[in-house]
């Protein structure tokens, strides 16, 4: 009955391959060197103190949630130009991985931002202009998820996604200039990037490494999930038609 | 494309002027939600006539909601949304006409918005010119991105609640840059709110133009 499916994932008990599960044990022993560097080998900042070894994780977070925007950017273009699926998943995969990693900033943040700032928020730029990131990749999953047609979902979705980029960056502006107009560039002035050398830097440095296997490992599988999803909608359409064909026969 | 445009926005003007759905639910609405901050703020304290600006444009989005709405469910009904398909005309024109058409009908509820905020709000208004290109720009930034995302919700079960969603984190950089000038502007320092307008240009550019190339594709499919 369901013999597209069967073809399509032939061979396959998981979404693992030879390549992932080496990339995964890498990712696993990245965070452990991570934990390593950043929580024992790693001293503790001068002004900071012992939370600054959150930013380990807090930074390349919000790097590779970076990332996972432009490639939705980038897929959703692609795939409203050649009209690549692959590309289209490649959007969808990084949409939902980005989204991830711009909560993990969020709350990495508020959890450093409390003993350092004496709040959990404050209405910094780049907070803000996160949150609103955090907002915008949920309206794309919406979309994304929506019950309706598959083309439909795609193309609406592939929409906002090409969007994305472009209203990241006008968002970040104004919010920018929003806050520079009131009060003097803030609090981050003195968190990462002044200062770094040595061992914080190498812990930094283990801590994008670390991040980034773990993100590419997650799109990796993200990716195949959701490609597998498709086949199972076309061929569950499939098998609801030849049944009913099956009906007619029948009678 | 601009006969097309004007097409689309005559026809949405004329079901306006006929229905008056913009003028008899949205406009007391807008109003109403003046009215509703005089409650959830001190009326005596004088934070309304401080906050009109962010006040005001809040209700103007709010507003712009419901017209945007509006403006997809006149297409959704007897099978419009085909019919406007097959009609041949440009779907850019199509596109700019619905721009044109809320637009219009937004300037007009933000006239008498404004009219609200002074007789409520005890607002003192100042510095015209920068008012009146804000307003304008603001206008056009909420009615293209709105139209945008209004023809990427419509026709679905889910739309009154999607749009929200998709637009307001959009419009904030609106929300802001309208506000900061039109504050620069009764504050009596309108230089402060030029490059406002500049960003907010930008903005609409950046739909206009995205609403011109993606708004084919979008009425294609379904």
């Amino acid at each position: 009955m369901t013999t597209q499916l069967d073809a399509a994932t032939e061979g396959l008990d998981s979404t693992g391959s030879r390549a992932t599960r080496v990339l995964g044990v890498l990712a696993i022993f990245g965070l452990a060197a991570l934990a390593l560097f950043g929580l024992v080998l790693s001293p503790p900042d001068a002004s900071q103190g012992e939370v600054v070894r959150i930013l380990y994780v807090h930074v390349p977070s919000a790097t590779f949630a970076y990332i996972g925007c432009f490639l939705t950017t980038i897929g959703s273009a692609m795939f409203l130009w050649r009209g690549s699926s692959w590309w289209e998943l490649v959007a969808y995969a990084s949409a939902e991985i980005a989204t991830v990693f711009t909560a993990i900033v969020l709350v990495t943040g508020m959890i450093w931002g409390r003993p350092t700032w004496g709040v959990y928020w404050v209405w910094d730029a780049r907070l803000t202009s996160t949150s609103m990131l955090l907002l915008l990749l949920l309206g794309y999953l919406a979309v994304r998820r929506l019950p309706a047609d598959h083309d439909v979902r795609t193309k609406r979705a592939a929409i906002i996604g090409l969007l994305l980029v472009p209203n990241v960056i006008i968002v970040r502006q104004s919010v920018q200039w929003w806050r520079t107009l009131h009060q003097k560039p803030t609090l981050l002035a003195n968190g990462v990037g002044a200062k770094i050398e040595g061992l914080m830097l190498f812990s930094l440095f283990v801590g994008f490494i670390a991040i980034g296997l773990v993100f590419a490992w997650l799109l990796i599988h993200r990716f195949r999930l959701a490609w597998l999803e498709d086949q199972l909608d076309d061929a569950g359409l499939d098998a609801a038609i030849a049944e009913r064909r099956a009906e007619g026969d029948v009678s | 494309m601009i006969h097309d445009a004007l097409l689309i926005a005559g026809k949405d003007l004329r079901l306006e002027l006929r229905s008056r759905v913009a003028l008899n639910q949205v406009l007391p609405f807008a109003l109403l939600v003046l009215v509703l901050f005089a409650f959830a703020l001190d009326p005596d304290k004088s934070v309304l006539t401080e906050a009109t600006p962010g006040l005001y444009w809040i209700a103007v989005l709010f507003s712009a909601l419901l017209a945007l709405q509006r403006s997809f469910a006149i297409e959704s009904t007897d099978g419009n949304r085909d019919a406007l398909r097959l009609s041949g005309l440009d779907p850019a024109g199509i596109f700019l006409g619905k721009v044109l058409a809320v637009s219009v009908q937004l300037v007009v509820l933000e006239a008498l918005l404004g009219v609200g905020v002074v007789v409520l709000y005890t607002s003192r208004i100042d510095g015209w010119v920068l008012l009146a290109v804000t307003s304008v720009i603001a206008t056009a930034s909420i009615a293209a991105a709105g139209t945008l995302y209004g023809v990427v919700a419509a026709g679905l079960r889910v739309r009154e609640t999607l749009l929200p969603l998709l637009l307001l984190p959009v419009l904030a950089p609106v929300l802001i840059g309208s506000t900061r000038a039109f504050e620069a502007a009764l504050n009596g320092s309108p230089s402060e709110g030029w490059p406002w307008v500049g960003l907010m240009s930008i903005f609409a550019s950046l739909y206009v133009v995205a609403g011109i190339f993606g708004f084919g594709p979008l009425l294609e499919e379904s």
